[in-house]
């Protein structure tokens, strides 16, 4: 190990304040993880609302609302404010702090560089630095549950006026708006440092003869997502100052002249400002944004189902293609999100059609994994099982892209529960599986020892039925007309008659929730679990290349590589799988 | 440690042409100019919004003062320049010296703007939340005035306890004094787009 | 665990009562039997190849199986497909629902209304008799007497009332609607209308619709718009000519403020 050649660390600098891009990556998978648990925590709450609102919960019912000052519930049923400040911090801390962070910070972080030969990243004190303003961020987000007022509660989204006159009640700094704000400061400027790294390392640390095209199809997604991190998250920045300004020193970027609220005209305002410019800035990182969450999942896929097909992914080169292709357009799809705004039909036509072009990539690269199938020897691993669900739903998650990319569709569907099922489908049951495929994947070099078979099955199967019974009814709810973030639906005319589906997604959740056990349960015994050899997998990428769990610098000598990624039954060859590192077949 | 061993560090990549640092900040600077860009868009999209912008005559912005801070910008360009030669040629003092003098033009930036031009504005009642006009003023170039505070504590890092890498690498530390350049020119320019937008047009 | 209503729950689109609604519901059905069509082919296909290509004693993987250009027919077909939906269906549909047509004369005249949407109601805006708006300024705005600010001392203003949340229109007659807001960004949505379009303060937006049967449908607002989003819920009320002729005569007398609808 690396104490026989470094003098020894001190606890903190090995563990803690560690610049080795591997304890870096656990530290940010762990961390997201636990985000992942509160995130989801949450709307577990607000499901019971959803499905029997105003009904008090059971068990945490009085947990969550006992003194004076409790915003989230009153005499043990969820209150509209705890509602609403739950809603915003599930997919803020889903979005921001869990997928990510776990996706981007956790795999690449750890996989990335062992993919591509290198003993670490290139800038490893920029990346330990990321990985701390990460955190700050979180716990800035976290702490704010519990300031007078509650935390943010204008949606994931954030739109002002409203959220420019939320939380009025608290703190004039320390309030869930604000410190939201300032949370996504400290996330942006992290993802910013970490962003900056991968693309130096993917291009500068790349071990000799590995190309660009004999990349594994994982490195390509992290390259790809760290420039699409890179342009679109400072715009974001600049929309959070603003907002930024607006609250604290009373500028009116979003506020039009004149507004009334609760019947007193807002005079601190001057006026002039535009509500739709939030909306312009926003999407032009939240777009790109929804890439991000979903092009290291299709990585982890690509990886995963060439390792257990036991044969090279069919196209390689147009899936690489296609996701630059994807990365590019990604920046011209933003208003899709606006049509119902007011857009006129020149603009709305111009972004429906961009959004159009751009599911062509998506279907692509849907096909490409779907025909490597064809002619494999498919082994069912457990990572095998989640990367195969992910392909269905994603291919829910994205068909059903289309009628929301339509205008005319749109007008209808826009704002319901359909938005919410559909972009789930493609991150919950697609990013999240594909995220579980890959833990199962590379813990065995993490950890240098495997996790069971059997509570893995235990995990998948109950987790891939309960995660279709949670969205598929979003759909039939959305296309029955209900609005999305209504505290209760039951006194609306089309709600009433759907609460039926509403109900079912919540047992779903719930069942979604008690699905996790045995994962929890695999993780933790197996870290003390049954040791394996350093390529359990078979696998051909070079990350096996190293010991595990690799030592710091990662491998004993730096591998020089002789082919692609993915070559698995080559004939004439001895084994059915040829790692990239060695030369003679 | 690693960082010792990761090659790059301070010799180019043979086909990238730069050395990692210098990637880095390129690829830095272009996320600050998506920063400025939607920054200098907002400003676009609130000016074109408003039939009531303000004509310069009522904005009261000097130009004889936004001229001379340009002009002290430019200047402090050319003398990081300067830094960055002497360390080419060899020579830490006159490195050292041409890096106080940036670092000092950067803080006679500031002490103008802030004593002649942000104080009697605020003095007059003409804060942020009097127009969007002033929003979008204080905001920019107060997020440009924050750049120049940045670079001025790196530039004080690499007189001061920054400077031992002299002695070990000076070739390191050349380099990383032309990435602050890099930076500082980056921060100048911003300037240059500022001064006609808030100033001339 | 009991769902209750699960068999009697809708799955599929409400009743429509508009004109334009039909274009819509036609354009989101063929959409989801492409999607169907799409998903159905790439299933076959998928759990083929998971059973035919399963790991098993004698079966070996094959380097380079497929050649085909399957794929590429695919694409091109969805291409086109997408195509020919955007086009078609989409880009006129979607011109139809947003160009304002010209105002007619006579009995087709159109028949215009404010609404103007509030934390957390909606406050319908009748120019009465004289067909005019009377000028509305934030000033003058009063929540229990006054909600939209009406300028009671112009002639304009004299007959116009306000009624909230309850929307009366008549059917098969174009419904021109001026949108505001008095706050935040609120959306006014009728889905048994297909009507959605959301009110940004600080802009008026137009839009236009025609009811083509009788009946009622809620009004909900669809954008977030703080703790009372849930119930911002109106409703409309389609009713004939003649029903509507009757209300209209009376409410213009009547001046509608409904204290209790002001809650928040
Ligand atoms: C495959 C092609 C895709 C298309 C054509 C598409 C299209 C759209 C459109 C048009 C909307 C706006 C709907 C509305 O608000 O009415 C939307 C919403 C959304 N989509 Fe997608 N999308 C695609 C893929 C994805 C992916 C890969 C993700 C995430 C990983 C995603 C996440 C989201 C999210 C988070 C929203 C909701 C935004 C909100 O809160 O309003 N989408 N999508
Ligand atoms: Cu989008
Ligand atoms: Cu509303």
């Amino acid at each position: 190990m690396s104490g026989d050649h470094h003098p020894e660390l001190s606890f903190w600098r090995k563990y803690i304040f560690s610049i080795d891009h591997k304890v870096i990556g656990v530290q940010y998978a762990v961390t997201a993880l636990v985000f992942l648990m509160v995130g989801f925590s949450l709307i577990m709450i607000m499901r019971y609302q959803m499905a029997y609102p105003g009904q008090s919960i059971p068990v945490l019912g009085n947990l969550l609302g006992s003194d004076e000052s409790a915003y989230i519930a009153a005499d043990g049923s969820m209150l509209p404010e705890g509602y609403n400040a739950f809603g915003a911090m599930h997919g803020t801390i889903m979005i921001f702090l869990g997928v990510v962070p776990l996706a981007v910070g956790g795999f690449g972080n750890y996989v990335m560089p062992l993919q591509i030969g290198a003993p670490d990243m290139s800038f490893p004190r920029l990346n330990m630095a990321s990985y701390w303003v990460f955190f700050v961020g979180g716990v800035i987000m976290l702490a704010s549950f519990f300031v007078t007022g509650g935390s943010a509660n204008s949606g994931w989204t954030s739109y002002p006026p409203l959220s420019d006159i939320a939380n009025e009640g608290g703190h004039y700094f320390w309030n869930g708006q604000t410190m939201w704000l300032l949370g996504m400061v400290f996330l942006i400027t992290s993802s910013l440092l970490g962003s900056i790294n991968f693309i130096v390392t993917i291009i500068h640390l790349r071990a000799p003869g590995l190309t660009f095209f004999r990349l594994p199809f994982f490195v390509w997604a992290q390259f790809i997502t760290a420039f699409l991190l890179l342009l679109a998250f400072p715009p974001l920045e600049a929309a959070g100052v603003l907002q930024l300004m607006d609250r604290l020193f009373d500028t009116s970027f979003f506020m039009p002249s004149g507004l009334i609220v609760g019947g007193q005209i807002l005079d601190q305002y001057s006026g002039g400002g535009n509500p739709l410019l939030w909306q312009h800035l926003f999407w032009f990182l939240a777009h790109p944004e929804v890439y991000v969450l979903i092009l290291p999942a299709m990585g982890i896929v690509g990886d995963v189902i060439a390792n257990n097909i036991r044969k090279p992914l069919w196209g390689y080169n147009t899936l690489v293609y296609s996701s630059i292709f994807l990365g590019f357009m990604s920046f011209v799809v933003w208003a899709h999100h606006m049509f119902i705004t007011g857009m006129g039909t020149t603009l709305s036509a111009f972004f429906a059609a961009t959004t159009m072009i751009i599911s062509v990539p998506s279907v692509i690269i849907l096909t490409c994994f779907l025909i490597s199938l064809w002619g494999g020897a498919i082994r069912y691993t457990v990572p095998m099982l989640f990367a195969l669900s992910f392909l269905p739903m994603f291919a829910i998650g994205g068909l059903t892209g289309l009628p929301l990319g339509l205008p005319a569709s749109d007008i209808f569907l826009h704002d319901t529960y359909y938005v919410i099922g559909h972009f789930h489908y493609v991150v919950a049951p697609g990013t999240v599986m594909a995220l579980f495929a890959g833990i199962y994947y590379w813990f065995p070099k993490v950890t240098g020892r495997s996790m069971s078979k059997t509570l893995g099955l235990l995990h998948f199967w109950p987790s891939f039925i309960c995660m279709n019974a949670v969205f598929m009814p979003m759909f039939f709810v959305g296309l029955a007309g209900v609005s999305r973030r209504l505290w209760s639906q039951e006194e609306y005319e089309l709600g009433a008659l759907t609460m039926g589906w509403v109900r079912m997604s919540s047992w779903g959740a719930w069942g979604l929730g008690v699905a996790q056990i045995p994962f929890i349960i695999n993780f933790f015994i197996s870290i003390r679990g049954k040791k394996v050899d350093q390529n359990p997998w078979q696998a051909t990428t070079l990350e096996w290349a190293a010991p595990s769990p690799p030592p710091h610098g990662n491998f004993e000598v730096t591998p020089v590589v002789h082919r692609g990624p993915y070559e698995y039954s080559v004939p004439g060859h001895k084994n059915d799988f040829s790692p990239q590192h060695i030369s003679e077949a | 440690m690693s960082a010792e061993v990761l090659p790059y560090t301070v010799k180019p990549h043979p086909v990238s042409g730069l050395y990692s640092g210098k990637m880095g900040i390129w690829l830095f600077l272009a996320s600050e100019v998506m920063l400025f860009g939607a920054l200098f868009s907002t400003y676009i999209f609130l000016r074109v919004g408003d039939p009531a912008w303000p004509s310069h005559e009522e904005t009261h912005l000097s130009i004889p003062i936004g001229t001379i801070n340009t002009l002290i910008l430019i200047t402090s360009s050319i003398t990081m320049v300067m830094a960055w030669a002497s360390c080419k040629m060899n020579n830490i003092a006159k490195a050292k010296m041409w890096l106080t003098v940036t670092a000092g033009l950067a803080l006679a930036f500031l002490v103008l703007k802030f004593s002649l031009e942000y104080y009697p504005k605020i003095q007059h009642g003409n804060v942020p939340s009097k127009s969007t006009f002033y929003a979008i003023y204080f905001t920019m170039t107060g997020l440009h005035a924050l750049h120049i505070i940045g670079g001025v504590a790196v530039i004080a890092y690499f007189i001061g306890p920054g400077a031992k890498l002299w002695k070990t690498d000076p070739e390191y530390y050349t380099n990383r004094i032309e990435c602050t350049g890099l930076y500082w020119h980056f921060v100048d320019l911003v300037w240059i787009f500022l001064f006609p937008v808030f100033y001339l047009l | 665990m009991n769902f209750g209503m699960l068999a009697d729950s809708r799955f599929w689109l409400p009743d429509d009562f508009s004109e334009h609604g039909g274009r819509i519901d036609t354009l989101i059905n063929s959409v989801h039997w492409f999607m169907a069509a799409l998903f159905v082919g790439w299933g076959i296909f998928f759990v083929y190849c998971m059973v035919k290509f399963r790991q098993r004693p004698g079966h070996t993987a094959n380097y380079t199986p497929v050649k085909a250009k399957v794929s590429k027919y695919l694409e091109v077909g969805i291409v086109v497909f997408e195509a020919f939906l955007l086009l078609y269906f989409s880009i006129p549909a979607w011109a139809d629902y947003r160009n304002i047509p010209e105002p007619k004369e006579g009995a087709d005249e159109r028949f215009e209304v404010r609404v103007v949407a509030q934390q957390y109601a909606w406050n319908i805006h009748y120019p009465g008799p004289d067909r005019e708006f009377g000028p509305c300024r934030p000033e003058l705005v009063d929540e229990t007497t006054n909600p939209v600010g009406l300028d009671l001392a112009d002639p304009a203003a004299a007959d116009d009332f306000v009624s909230i949340n309850n929307f009366y229109m008549p059917v098969n007659r174009e419904v021109f609607v001026r949108l505001s807001s008095k706050d935040v960004i609120h959306s006014f949505s009728m889905a048994k209308l297909r009507v959605k379009q959301d009110v940004i303060p600080g802009m008026e937006t137009p839009i236009w619709f025609k009811a083509i049967k009788e009946g009622e449908t809620d009004i909900t607002c669809a954008q977030l718009c703080g703790l009372g989003h849930y119930r911002m819920k109106g409703r409309a009320f389609i009713v004939s000519q003649q029903a509507f002729d009757d209300w209209f005569a009376k409410a213009s007398v009547v001046e509608e403020f409904d204290e209790d609808d002001f809650d928040d």
